[in-house]
């Protein structure tokens, strides 16, 4: 096993993971605002999305790793700290990686009219988090928001299908920002 | 106490649910902030108090703490009931977190059965006690077609009873966990919160509402359109007892009634005790107020 994989994770795991569910809970709950999420590191990823990972996953909850993120040592990073088995995008409650290669978003399960929450997560590793490209609103925005996003449209038609429907974590350095199935989304 | 371990110097973990169950929680908390008002399933854990002490809020506290979180408990509006003070002494040994009776000064509030008066900030997240989260249930038992009901927008039974509210009383006598619709979408309970409460559903915090023995999570984002249930020839009226706070005088906030002698003498006071001893602190006097009764 690689070196890589046995380190990067939290030193204090009950106190790192309380702040990092708490940035993405105030980004999810916020869209458009940038939270910093920090403590974790894993092979090729981005802190924020290392952290995002080991706070939300284990080995109940299957993660699709797009091309790209699908190292070996990413692999054994995730056995290692997480336990978590990795599945195509038809099974994944997670999925990982840059947004072209994540896509198409039809390929994730959106949810079911009963139970709406067994739709994807996406974490999408991104350059950077500003500036803004796309004018949010609905919960969690008071008036406007702005965003950066890599396109608007797949946003669009995910908003279409509420209550079903993805909801995204937006990832670089150590920042996070989130836009969950609710926001509705324009170009600016 | 904690030592560097981040581990509790007792043998129970931080915050004390396993990191396995806040993981868990976590999930099913930000699957509710995405849906708004929708019931998401959880697997709710034995924890060391009954189910009627909020069991359900208690969890969804213990998956939000910080070490850095200043924590307030609010039973029916008071901090010192002995559910209130018992909760807040489970996260004081288990999470070693500050408490406070003060609502600004708070991060976190766990309530049961009131939102408190003083408005709530982006910086704050309401957790809610939840004992029957299914708005629906007293019109369907079976959770497979209430699930159903709400995957529909089936909610015309819930119409009907209001308004059979209306037939029977003239107007909707539903005072508490008055039925709420969530962003145009799910009708949900808001808790055993009383209607007069319904306006401030619309805030600046997060609400997250746990249901222990149920086993369900749901949420309500910042600033989210909170509709409650009502008819146009019978719109929704959060009214509250016609009088002000014998403390404090306030003529805004829900007031407990209380009586005060074996004569049967009554005063209205807050129920927001923290609310009521600021406005008294500031200088406002109510009825019977010491000062005032001279
Ligand atoms: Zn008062």
């Amino acid at each position: 096993m690689l070196d890589d994989a046995l380190n990067g994770g939290f030193e204090n795991p009950p106190v790192q993971s309380s702040h990092a569910f708490r940035a993405a809970l105030s980004a999810l709950a916020r869209p458009g605002r940038v939270e910093r999420i920090m403590g974790a590191e894993a092979p090729g990823l981005s802190e924020a999305a290392a952290t995002l990972l080991l706070t939300l996953c284990d080995a109940e909850t299957p993660i699709y790793l797009a091309p790209g993120h699908d190292s070996e040592a990413l692999g054994q990073w995730i056995a290692f700290h997480i336990g978590a088995p990795l599945v195509g995008p038809s099974h994944a409650m997670f999925a990982l990686g840059a947004w072209d290669a994540l896509m198409p978003l039809t390929g994730y399960p959106v949810g079911t009219p009963e139970y709406p929450d067994r739709a994807t997560t996406l974490i999408v590793e991104v350059e950077a988090l500003t500036p803004p490209t796309a004018r949010l609103t609905g919960p969690g925005v008071e008036t406007v928001a702005r965003m950066r996003l890599p396109e608007t449209d797949p946003f669009r038609a995910n908003r279409a299908l509420f209550p079903l429907g993805h909801d995204f974590f937006f990832t670089a350095g150590e920042q996070i920002a989130g836009l969950p199935r609710t926001t509705i989304v324009e170009d600016l | 106490m904690t030592d560097q371990t981040g581990a509790t110097t007792s043998d129970y973990n931080f915050a004390y649910l396993d990191e396995q169950t806040k993981r868990m929680i976590r999930r099913a908390l930000l699957k509710a902030v995405a849906i708004p008002g929708y019931q998401v399933p959880f697997a709710s854990r034995e924890m060391p108090m009954p189910y009627g002490w909020g069991t359900g809020g208690v969890q969804v506290s213990a998956a939000c703490l910080t070490p850095d979180d200043t924590f307030k408990v609010i039973d029916q509006g008071a901090d010192d009931t002995t559910n209130a003070v018992s909760i807040r002494k489970f996260f004081e040994k288990t999470a070693d977190v500050e408490t406070t009776e003060h609502t600004q000064d708070a991060t976190i509030i766990q309530t049961r059965h009131r939102i408190p008066e003083a408005p709530l900030t982006e910086d704050q997240i309401l957790v809610y006690q939840v004992p029957i989260p299914e708005p629906l249930r007293f019109l369907e038992p079976r959770e497979t077609e209430t699930r159903k009901m709400h995957a529909l927008e089936e909610y015309g039974l819930m119409h009907v009873k209001l308004y059979e509210d209306i037939a029977r009383h003239g107007h909707i006598a539903t005072s508490y966990a008055y039925p709420v619709k969530v962003e145009g979408r799910y009708v949900m309970d808001p808790s055993p919160i009383p209607k007069f409460d319904n306006p401030k559903l619309e805030m600046a915090a997060i609400q997250l509402f746990g249901a222990g023995r149920e086993q369900r999570i749901y949420a309500i984002p910042p600033y989210t359109q909170v509709v409650s249930l009502d008819f146009e020839d019978h719109p929704f009226d959060p009214s509250k007892a016609d009088a002000p706070c014998d403390l404090c005088g306030a003529d805004h906030t829900y007031l407990d009634e209380v009586i005060i002698d074996d004569a049967g003498g009554r005063m209205f006071v807050c129920s927001d005790t923290d609310y009521c001893a600021g406005r008294q602190a500031q200088g406002h006097r109510g009825r019977l107020s010491p000062e005032a009764a001279e």
